[in-house]
């Protein structure tokens, strides 16, 4: 019996999700005293780093991602010879698009956006999720015996237990694809919001993406990722990845900052799982102040750059 | 064109949530219901754009008891030329992909709508289990869809970025802002609407693998703490000291 997690890299490594992952997946392991196994989707140039916590085994296999087909049928091979009992995806786009066909495969309970560690009771796994758009949270028994679930970014910390381990490739059958990718882009630099430990964002406050310099640069004094409100982003004061909420991203940073968002129900539903929440904001009735930890009444062309100049200060000390 | 369309009842994105039954059950008491955002905006309206381009049909397709009906004439106010109902109350994604395929597989359709997610249960499940189960491709989060006689060029939203794929023949399609803009049913569509078929067919038996144990709400906040604009040093400190982000 194993526990197998599946990592994907994102140009050539595995980030901070990946090694959020590889714990989540020790942790569970940890519940039936099995092993841990990280398949590694394509190469990594970090991938022997799993090991550091607590993987007993890393495997790769390169295969194209994209194709839901082709990384079902992988994964739900790889599972059978690594006799997985458990399997877990990232809950992003591709793990996403395969974790179902991955369950109808393996004839498996799935449950997707898992926040936290399992709990086993006897052969049933216990899991809890967001719902309604994180207002409130579900409880779940899977009881096939083979389970599938997904796994919602910074839902743990990455915990180094152990050492660096060789990496070695799963040999399995290659599946070929019928698809064509015909462009991939990326944005580079920040860390992309549904990972980013840090979020500052923006709302019609700023009155026009003119003046949207002082929150770049709070933003980057944190080495916080940027957001917006859905105005900002249906405006194109921002662009639209950018937009967070109840049809936009949603994010549970360990810090959300939001400047001039008066916090509507569908603003609060994409961001309420943010850690601590700050608001800035120069209606003291603005709907946000009940769902923050701590708020600031005031003019934010005047706030956000007195406060970007003390996080400075911070840093200097 | 044939093409099928999923949709599903959601609660209003303003609904105050609780429950009722010591967890179990959604308390629907003052809650009104709409079609799912990303079912309705996007998912529907780009099946009703590529019909009225290339002609061909749409069906809307929903697992529900019958007060899911008005979500359902919404839907062929909107553009559907029919719909389907299959009579039961999904108790998981599984069943609801399991039902969605049991009809689909009977009809050859050239392409296979649903919203990336509904905002309920935030799954994005059933998408990909609808696809195994039909065998055929499927692109979770499609912002872009052209489709050329049997070639379909899409782009879906991938973290962080952006990805275009050629795919050729049916596939399934999961819906993101962008694949198409809201449209409001005008007065001859609803009037329409209240004429198209809408079959209602019974449920086939699923052996469940998954089932809730409860719900809960979270913890209330414990209240905002409001600090001086003029002591911005303060908010700093709040923030290193006590919620130790910084």
């Amino acid at each position: 019996m194993s526990v197998l997690v599946v990592i994907e890299p994102s140009a050539g490594i595995i980030n901070k999700g990946g090694f959020e992952l590889a714990t989540f997946g020790k942790e569970t392991a940890a519940l039936s005293a099995t092993k841990c196994i990280t398949l590694v989707l394509g190469n990594a140039s970090n991938a022997g780093e799993l090991g550091i916590y607590g993987i007993d085994e890393v495997l790769t296999i390169d295969i194209p991602t994209y194709d839901s087909v082709v990384y079902a049928k992988t994964i739900a091979e790889a599972s059978k010879k690594l006799d997985a009992s458990i399997v877990i995806l990232k809950h992003n786009a591709n793990g996403k698009a395969a974790a179902g066909r991955i369950a109808i495969k393996l004839n498996a309970g799935l449950v997707s956006a898992v926040n936290a560690v399992p709990v086993l009771n006897g052969a049933v796994l216990q899991v809890k999720r967001g719902v309604y758009s994180g207002k409130a949270s579900a409880t779940y028994a899977i009881s096939s015996s083979i389970k599938v679930i997904t796994v919602l970014g910074n839902s743990i910390k990455p915990n180094a237990t152990g050492n660096a381990l060789p990496v070695s490739e799963l040999d399995l059958p290659k599946v070929t694809s019928t698809l064509e990718l015909i462009d991939r882009k990326t944005m580079s630099g920040r860390a992309p919001l549904p990972e980013a430990d840090l979020v500052v964002s923006g709302g019609r406050g700023f009155k026009g993406p003119e003046n949207w310099d002082i929150l770049l640069e709070l933003a980057d004094t944190l080495g916080a990722t940027t957001a917006c409100s859905r105005p900002v982003a249906d405006a194109d004061w921002r662009p639209h990845h950018e937009h967070v909420g109840q049809t936009g991203v949603a994010i549970r940073p360990n810090l959300y900052i939001a400047i001039g968002i008066s916090g509507a129900i569908q603003h609060l539903a994409g961001v309420n799982s943010s850690k601590t929440i700050v608001v800035i904001n120069k209606d003291p009735e603005a709907p946000f102040f009940k769902a923050a930890d701590y708020g600031i009444v005031g003019d934010l062309f005047e706030v956000v750059p007195k406060l970007t100049a003390a996080i400075k200060k911070l840093k200097h000390e | 064109m044939k093409t099928l369309v999923c949709i599903s009842k959601t609660p209003d994105t303003t609904s105050k949530i609780s429950f009722v039954d010591s967890g179990k059950n959604f308390n629907t008491d003052g809650i009104s219901f709409i079609m799912n955002p990303y079912d309705e905006w996007y998912a529907l309206v780009r099946a009703v754009e590529l019909k009225e381009k290339v002609g061909g049909t749409v069906t809307a397709i929903n697992v529900g008891d019958a007060s899911n009906d008005l979500v359902i004439r919404k839907a062929l106010a909107i553009g559907a030329d029919d719909a389907i109902r299959v009579n039961a109350n999904a108790p998981s994604s599984y069943f609801v992909a399991k039902q969605i395929a049991e009809i689909a597989k009977k009809e050859n359709y050239d392409l296979i709508f649903l919203g990336k997610e509904t905002i309920d249960y935030n799954g994005a499940e059933v998408g990909a289990q609808l696809a195994e189960l039909l065998d055929l491709p499927f692109f979770s989060f499609v912002n872009h869809l052209e489709v050329e006689g049997k070639t379909n060029i899409l782009k879906r939203e991938i973290e962080g970025g952006e990805e275009t794929i050629k795919v050729t023949g049916p596939c399934v399609i999961s819906a993101a802002k962008d694949l198409a803009q809201q449209r409001i049913p005008n007065m001859q569509g609803i009037m329409m609407s209240k004429r198209k078929p809408l079959t209602v067919v019974e449920p086939i038996a699923v052996e469940e693998l998954v089932s809730l144990i409860t719900h809960d709400l979270p913890a209330p906040k414990k209240g905002v703490t409001l600090v001086n604009a003029d002591n911005v040093d303060e908010l700093v400190r709040l923030l290193h000291e006590e919620a130790k982000v910084i």
